[in-house]
């Protein structure tokens, strides 16, 4: 366990040594981030046993320890992040390379940190360590957000950072410290610490601030700093803000839930009801916002924060299937939106384009792209057979299951709404003909018309990423047993 | 009124204060304020050495028989704060001499002024 | 027995060497001695601490001539705890002063400078060791005095003004403090703090008592820059040499708030301080001012020294919170950061000092562009900045824990808004610096590697390297602030 939290720092520190050479330290990411897979990897077996390993980093204060637990939510985390960072290494060097960006070890070291500081998060055995490995994570992934030094990257680098260091800061640290007032302790329990104690408007007040607190969930009105965020170039989109970053929030949540307050505590307060129905609003205004974006990063943006909420609300539905939902969506969903934002950076490199209005007819000059983010996007809506249908189907059954019509209701909508902004663009792709003239116009330049495909790295990328979307679908046995062994259902 | 004139060292000494207080706030000479500075912490050194004083008592040396001592202890704590007393006011004088010699003027005003502008 | 004598070793060593550095006319042998000096004061004050921790108390009778009559040092917790701070932070800033001296001071000049340094730091300690009002009243001038012509010696012609300032409203604070030591002496007839503790209960009804409290309250309101009496601090921090600014950042306040702590609960006791007056209320209404105020005034800066001085009236302000709550955490919040916050502005100032260095400047221009130009300097501050925010596993991270603890145990949830609006402001005031010096190019264009000399960048990286340290390694700080806590609320061990 604690292999797999070091080997991405000691990569860090190995990439900014060897940063003079491109190819050397290209060569490092890809085997550290291998490491750490195949590290992680050899752990689920453990987990699917029952076991769960812990590991005492050190005391910092009485009482106060920094200490990875292994469970399963932490695991399917801990696997799907690290899993992505390979794939997100491999399409990084062709993105980079073919962008021509500057600063790239302070890029790759950065990733290193953030992905370590992910696997923390994952593994935290109390509130504490996770807190601790959530600062690491905003802290880490800020140069990488501001990585172009443009006044607009700096611009969203400072929401970026000014949205997720206020909330955590004035909430979750407020929390967490109310937390330890109360329970006495922050480790993580089936079933929660808080006693019989603690009254409900207590514990409803500590859940809004839970909630709000972990801005990384992206809950309404704190979701600000997602679109901004988008300043960053696509693979930082994609790991951090399809996976990473955005997943930590979430997982956080959802950890919160299962294991400080319990799932039965949770469906019992005022509170609770209000996050449904707060996540639901999130849902559907984070879609309509969507349909208006054009910009293709910012729509994905959008998509993102109302995936989010499928999750937010799943764990707000505080019933076992809706815990399994949102767990399961943690994956699916990664999957799904890593590969729509590589094709967006493929799209990027390849042609320079950055708005869905101008991708009229470009599923012929990149079919393989083109093809990927067809897949990823029935993902989102939740078609069958992609990923995004099991989850989903999860969730939905969480909300009837607890007579929560309201949440099913918006879990339908949404799904309109989503088909709403992807089918347009795959449409437009595909069988709409290719608009030369106007792009005379906005490029001035011929050659743009003469592209393909992105360098291979990337094209591999985005397909393998698209091929585990179907994949999970058909074999969605690993993360479904670790979700289930999360609210102790029978197998 | 007894009361009043029974404590009247106690009214010299915060009438000299406040008089001292009000020349280091409402002067702009920085000169004028360092002599309000050393009225301020006489009138400290006279509230010290009058509550030392034991009606009738003469100065506490031995002569041998019994006599009635004033308590000596304040105005040996005294005589170290006056030398601190004396220290504060070489330094500000000092420093008055090198501001006038980097600013041409003793004024405060006029210091603010330069200050605002460069 | 040696190992007898140290508390007036502690003492009486720099105060001898202030006039012997004078004898040689010779910076570097200066310097030396300095350095020497008070790497010797640090081992004695660990070597007190070690003493303190293992057998309680030490009383040092000076001259023999017995307590209460004679003076009396008098080594506990707590203060054996500030001394370590003080002579710590001497140690290193000497360590790191013989660059910076040697940019910033003329030759002929800088005998006295270390001069005035060791008197300065003769007079911290005097004030934190010894068991006699009257004592404290002398060491506070000789370390004010001394501060004065340190800060005067600024190469900026402000400095003067800044010094003459702090001249004035220092030499009154003082005198507020030479008054209420006075009336407390009419009341019980004794300067020895232990002594008046058992005297003054008999008469702390007395209007005499309670004048004696608000003269010396005041006066230490003043000189630990309390909120609204603060106004002496930017202008003296931001003038005043690098090592200078370091130094008495890092402990002149720290030592202020120790005398408050012994006059507010040795002295006058928690009962007398805090439900006979009602000290706590307002404390905490200007503690909440301070932070507020002067976090907000921080951002608009552009000379970053004065950044730093208006955040240290801030966090002078969360040490006061946690003082004003009167219970076991909200006190060890308030001297543990007076503990963290030593580290972290000594290794703020340190940082900026290396920047005046190579940059000449510590205007937020002039630092644009620098984290290219001097990484580790930069990535110093950096560091240093989080720990001023409280990010988990710095330094300050820890004394904001406690102090939202003490807090909730209070149920004063507005404190505890209080406390994170004031981290926030800290983030925006930070971060300022940090896209200056990341993201912006240097005004000049260079961009070549220029980082300040070893000497000075390795005492900078102690201090910061101690922030980490003591935000993972909690247990000599936390346990040495809260026995002091507890020893100071008179609780059972």
């Amino acid at each position: 366990m604690i292999v797999a939290f070091v080997a991405p720092l000691i990569g860090a520190v190995l990439i900014a040594v060897t940063g003079r050479s491109p190819n050397l330290r290209e060569a490092v990411t890809l085997s550290t981030a291998t490491i750490t897979f195949l590290t992680v990897a050899s752990l689920v077996s453990g987990v699917m046993d029952g076991q769960r390993p812990a590991v005492l980093l050190f005391e910092v204060l009485p009482a106060i320890t920094l200490s990875f637990t292994l469970e399963p939510l932490g695991m399917l985390f801990a696997l799907v992040a690290s899993f992505l960072w390979i794939v997100t290494s491999v399409y990084a060097i062709g993105y980079m390379r073919g962008h021509n960006e500057q600063n790239q070890t302070r890029f790759y070291v950065c990733f290193a940190i953030a992905i370590s500081a992910a696997i923390g998060v994952a593994f935290s055995g109390n509130l504490f360590s996770l807190l601790v490995f959530y600062e690491v994570l905003t802290l880490s992934t800020y140069p990488l957000v501001t990585h172009a030094g443009t006044d607009n990257a700096k611009a969203g680098g400072r929401t970026y950072l000014g949205i997720l260091l206020a909330t955590s800061i004035g909430f979750l640290l407020p929390a967490v410290i109310w937390t330890m007032h109360l329970a006495g302790t922050l480790d993580f329990q089936d079933g929660g610490i808080f006693g019989q104690g603690a009254s409900g408007t207590v514990l409803s007040v500590l859940l809004a601030l839970y909630v709000f607190g972990i801005g990384k969930a992206a809950v309404m009105p704190f979701h600000r700093w997602l679109p901004a965020a988008m300043v960053a170039p696509t693979p930082v989109s994609a790991l951090l803000h399809a996976v990473a970053v955005v997943k930590a929030g979430v997982f956080s949540v959802l950890k919160v839930v299962v294991y400080v307050f319990g799932i039965d505590v949770v469906s019992g307060l005022a509170s609770g009801q209000f996050f449904v129905y707060l996540a639901g609003a999130t849902i559907v205004i984070a879609s309509l916002v969507a349909l208006r974006q054009d910009n293709i990063k910012r729509r994905l943006a959008y998509s993102t924060v109302s995936q989010l909420s499928y999750i937010v609300l799943a764990a707000m539905l505080a019933t076992p299937l809706g815990i399994v939902g949102g767990t399961l969506h943690v994956a699916m969903h990664a999957f799904g939106k890593i590969t729509l934002f590589f094709c967006a950076g493929a799209i990027l490199v390849a042609s320079h384009k950055t708005e869905v209005s101008q991708l009229n007819g470009i599923g012929r000059r990149m079919p393989w792209t083109m093809g990927a983010f067809a897949v990823a996007a029935l993902s989102m809506i939740g078609l069958p057979p992609t990923a995004g249908f099991i989850s989903k189907w999860y969730i939905l059954m969480g909300a009837v299951d607890s007579g929560q019509m309201v949440a099913a209701g918006v879990l339908i909508i949404s799904t309109l709404l989503n088909a709403g902004y992807f089918v347009p663009i795959i449409y437009a792709a595909f069988f709409k003909p290719e608009d030369g003239h106007a792009s005379d116009q906005s490029h001035g330049h011929g050659h743009d018309h003469d592209h393909g495909e992105a360098p291979w790295t990337c094209v591999a990328a985005l397909t393998l990423t698209a091929a585990g979307t179907v994949v999970l679908a058909f074999t969605p046995d690993l993360p479904l047993t670790l979700a289930r062994f999360l609210t102790g259902m029978p197998q | 009124m007894t009361a009043f004139l029974e404590h009247y060292n106690y009214w010299i000494a915060i009438f000299l204060m406040m008089a001292g207080f009000y020349t280091v706030v409402a002067r702009g000479n920085l000169v004028k304020k360092i002599v309000g500075l050393n009225i301020f912490q006489a009138s400290v050194f006279l509230l010290y050495i009058s509550m030392g004083k034991v009606e009738g008592g003469t100065a506490p040396i031995l002569s041998g028989k019994p006599e009635v001592f004033s308590n000596p202890l304040p105005h040996v704590l005294i005589l170290t704060a006056i030398v601190v007393g004396v220290a504060t006011t070489a330094l500000g004088l000092s420093f008055i001499v090198r501001i006038n010699e980097s600013y041409g003027t003793t004024e405060e005003d006029e210091i603010q002024h330069m200050d605002d502008e460069p | 027995m040696i190992a007898a004598h140290f508390p007036i070793l502690q003492v009486v060593v720099p105060l001898m060497a202030a006039p012997f550095v004078v004898l040689f006319r010779n910076g570097t042998v200066a310097w030396f001695i300095s350095f020497a000096v008070s790497w010797f004061a640090l081992a004695i004050s660990v070597a007190l601490l070690g003493q303190v921790m293992d057998a309680g108390e030490i009383s040092y009778a000076i001259g023999d001539w017995a307590p209460p009559w004679g003076i009396e040092y008098r080594v506990d917790k707590i203060n054996a705890f500030v001394l370590l701070i003080v002579s710590a932070i001497a140690a290193i800033v000497a360590t790191f002063a013989r660059a910076s001296v040697e940019k910033e001071i003329p030759e002929d000049k800088q005998v006295l400078f270390y001069s005035a340094f060791l008197l300065c730091l003769t007079g911290l300690l005097g004030i934190t060791i010894t068991g006699d009002a009257f004592n404290i009243f002398v060491f506070l001038e000789i370390s004010s005095l001394s501060s004065y012509a340190l800060i005067a010696m600024g190469r900026d012609r402000r400095a003067l003004t800044a010094a003459f300032q702090y001249l004035v409203m220092g030499t009154i604070g003082a005198t507020f403090i030479l008054i209420g030591i006075g009336l407390i002496y009419m009341m019980t007839g004794t300067l020895n703090i232990a002594d008046m503790a058992v005297r003054i209960e008999a008469v702390s009804t007395s209007p005499t008592t309670v004048a004696a409290a608000a003269f010396i309250f005041v006066g230490v309101g003043l000189k630990l820059a309390l909120f609204p009496l603060h106004l002496w601090l930017p202008n003296a921090y931001t003038f005043a040499p690098s090592m200078v600014s370091a130094f008495l950042a890092a402990t002149a306040t720290k030592v202020s708030v120790y005398v408050m702590l012994r006059f507010m609960f040795t002295v006058f006791g928690k009962f007398f301080t805090f439900e006979f007056l009602p000290e706590s209320p307002i404390l905490i209404f200007l503690a909440s001012l301070a932070i507020l105020t002067a976090s907000t005034v921080a951002i608009f800066q552009n000379n970053l020294k004065r950044m730093l001085a208006y955040s240290s009236v801030a966090q002078i302000g969360y040490m006061v919170f946690g003082i004003a709550m009167v219970n076991v955490s909200g006190l060890t919040a308030g001297i543990l950061h007076l503990f963290n916050h030593a580290l972290m502005k000594g290794g703020l100032f340190m940082a900026l000092g290396c920047i005046a260095y190579r940059l000449g400047a510590t205007s937020i221009e002039q630092v644009a562009g620098a984290g290219r130009r001097m990484p580790l300097t930069m990535f110093a501050f950096v560091i240093g900045g989080l720990s001023l925010i409280g990010v988990p596993l710095t330094a300050g991270f820890v004394s904001k824990w406690y102090l939202l603890l003490g807090a909730m145990e209070k149920g004063w949830w507005p404190a505890a808004v209080i406390v994170l609006v004031g981290s926030l402001l800290a983030v925006v005031y930070v971060w300022r610096v940090v896209e200056a010096a990341y993201f912006r190019p240097s005004p000049d264009g260079a961009t070549t590697v220029e980082e300040a000399p070893l000497s000075m960048l390795i005492p900078t990286w102690v201090l910061i390297g101690a922030n980490v340290y003591f935000g993972i390694h909690t247990d000599l700080s936390v346990s040495v602030a809260k026995q002091a806590a507890v020893q100071l609320l008179g609780l059972a061990p």
